[in-house]
């Protein structure tokens, strides 16, 4: 591609070709389009097992330190190694991108969802209870929409996160999005790619919060104060 | 699966992967030093701009939000514009790393020290201390669980970090991973994750130890509060 030419170039390279961008249009909208794609199937995959585990470490309290035991480690293990360790596992793809991806919301949504439900107060569980609620219908209908700023703190986070990390899928090969641009561009010695990769996944990541916040407003009408994330 | 455990062991039995410039205990230092160099360079910056910020009151929304920043950033994307001004190797390494240190440091100082039961700082001036003995005697003591909190999530994050500087040729234990990936060598890939993975728990372990020792006997309280307050 340009690679010997900028190679050439040297450090006369611009930060930002923009006739090249506007040559590669369809490219780097396929690259987000993967980003996005990734980010979702992770974030939303942790929640459908976050929300279970989140509400067995809350109701009882004893699963709590375990719970937070095992998803701390695995949060703690360096993202290269995660995806390199599952290689030989699941190959080079998006079934190794996501595996990792995943294993890194749990602690971030597991937690806040634990914040959330412990934030309800105790008269309002005990008045559902007295107008014939049911253990279900109060989880749905009280815990959780009081719990939800909470939790949606925990899913901008986890969105931001999953992100960053969906470059270092793209490094080892796993996945594809932004990171493949960045890469290329490494290799190339191609500035605009490296440049155009960081900015975007950055943008993204601030565009995707922006939208949560706007989601927990929707969500949350009565507009409680206390939203800690 | 045996067969793979076999070969997993008899790589790490290997002599030659242990000695000279690629062997594991030189890759392991150079990981460590570099962590362990941009931690303290975090703490020397971010520290007393964190705990100035508390002590004073001010600057909380920046103090707060450059965290969010921070973890935005994809670290792949902040070294490889590091290459692009400092070269590969070392210089790109260590600047990205102390850039991506500073905000849980900065974030967690600055909460320890805000976090301060405002009627204890009151006592403590109305017993006639000046603003320096507030900070000092007070406010340092109760904040130190929490500033050692960004320390351990600084320093875990800087591990993982060190290994993807493999990828602009900063040699380190990720090179192995790297290297593994690039031949197809799957054995070579899980030896260096697992190292990794090791030295992270370990850093994990060691300073969540370090946290629990400084804190005063007091207020032993969960204080990892980095990403649920932050």
């Amino acid at each position: 591609m340009a690679g010997t030419a900028s190679a050439l170039l040297g450090d006369a390279q611009p930060w930002l070709q923009w006739g090249w961008i506007d040559r590669h249009l369809g490219e780097i909208g396929s690259a987000i389009g993967q980003h996005i794609e990734l980010t979702l199937i992770a974030v939303g995959i942790g929640l459908a097992i976050s929300l279970p585990l989140g509400y067995v470490a809350w109701r009882w309290k004893r699963w709590e330190k375990p719970l937070y035991g095992i998803t701390g480690a695995l949060f703690t293990v360096p993202s290269l190694a995660l995806f390199a360790f599952l290689i030989p596992v699941t190959g080079l793809g998006r079934t190794t991108a996501e595996i990792g991806l995943v294993s890194y919301t749990l602690l971030i949504l597991v937690r806040n969802i634990v914040a959330g439900l412990d934030s309800v107060p105790a008269e309002v569980r005990d008045a559902a209870r007295g107008l014939g609620y049911g253990a279900g219908r109060q989880l749905v209908f009280v815990d959780l929409p009081l719990a939800a700023p909470t939790i949606i703190a925990g899913v901008r986070l986890a969105v931001v996160t999953t992100i960053g990390l969906v470059t270092v899928a793209s490094l080892v090969g796993a996945g594809g999005g932004l990171g493949t641009l960045i890469s290329l561009g490494q290799q190339n010695n191609f500035r605009t790619e490296v440049v155009l990769g960081a900015v975007l996944s950055v943008v993204l990541a601030a565009a995707f919060d922006v939208a949560l916040v706007l989601v927990e407003r929707a969500v949350t009408p009565w507009s409680r104060r206390g939203a800690r994330g | 699966m045996w067969h793979f455990l076999g070969e997993l062991a008899s790589w790490y039995a290997t002599g030659s992967h242990w000695h000279g410039s690629s062997g594991v205990p030189v890759l392991l230092w150079a990981t460590v030093k570099i962590a362990a160099e941009s931690v303290l360079i975090a703490l020397a910056v971010a520290l007393p701009v964190g705990v100035g910020l508390g002590h004073s009151g001010r600057g909380g929304f920046l103090a707060i939000n450059v965290t969010n920043v921070g973890r935005a950033l994809p670290a792949i994307a902040v070294l490889v514009i590091g290459v692009q001004v400092l070269g590969i190797g070392e210089p790109p390494a260590l600047a990205t790393l102390v850039v991506l240190s500073l905000p849980p440091v900065l974030t967690n100082a600055y909460i320890g020290v805000r976090q301060v039961d405002p009627e204890v700082t009151d006592a403590a001036r109305g017993m006639g201390m000046t603003g320096w003995q507030v900070l000092r005697r007070v406010e340092l003591p109760t904040a130190l669980p929490l500033i050692a909190a960004g320390v351990r999530t600084a320093a875990v994050q800087a591990v993982a970090t060190v290994t993807l500087a493999a990828y602009v040729s900063y040699s380190c234990l990720g090179s192995l991973i790297l290297e593994g990936i690039s031949v197809g060598d799957h054995v070579e890939i899980v030896a260096g994750s697992l190292l990794v993975v090791a030295l992270a728990l370990l850093t994990e372990l060691a300073l969540a130890w370090l946290q629990r020792a400084v804190t005063p006997a007091g207020i032993r309280v969960a204080s990892r509060l980095t990403w649920s307050e932050a």
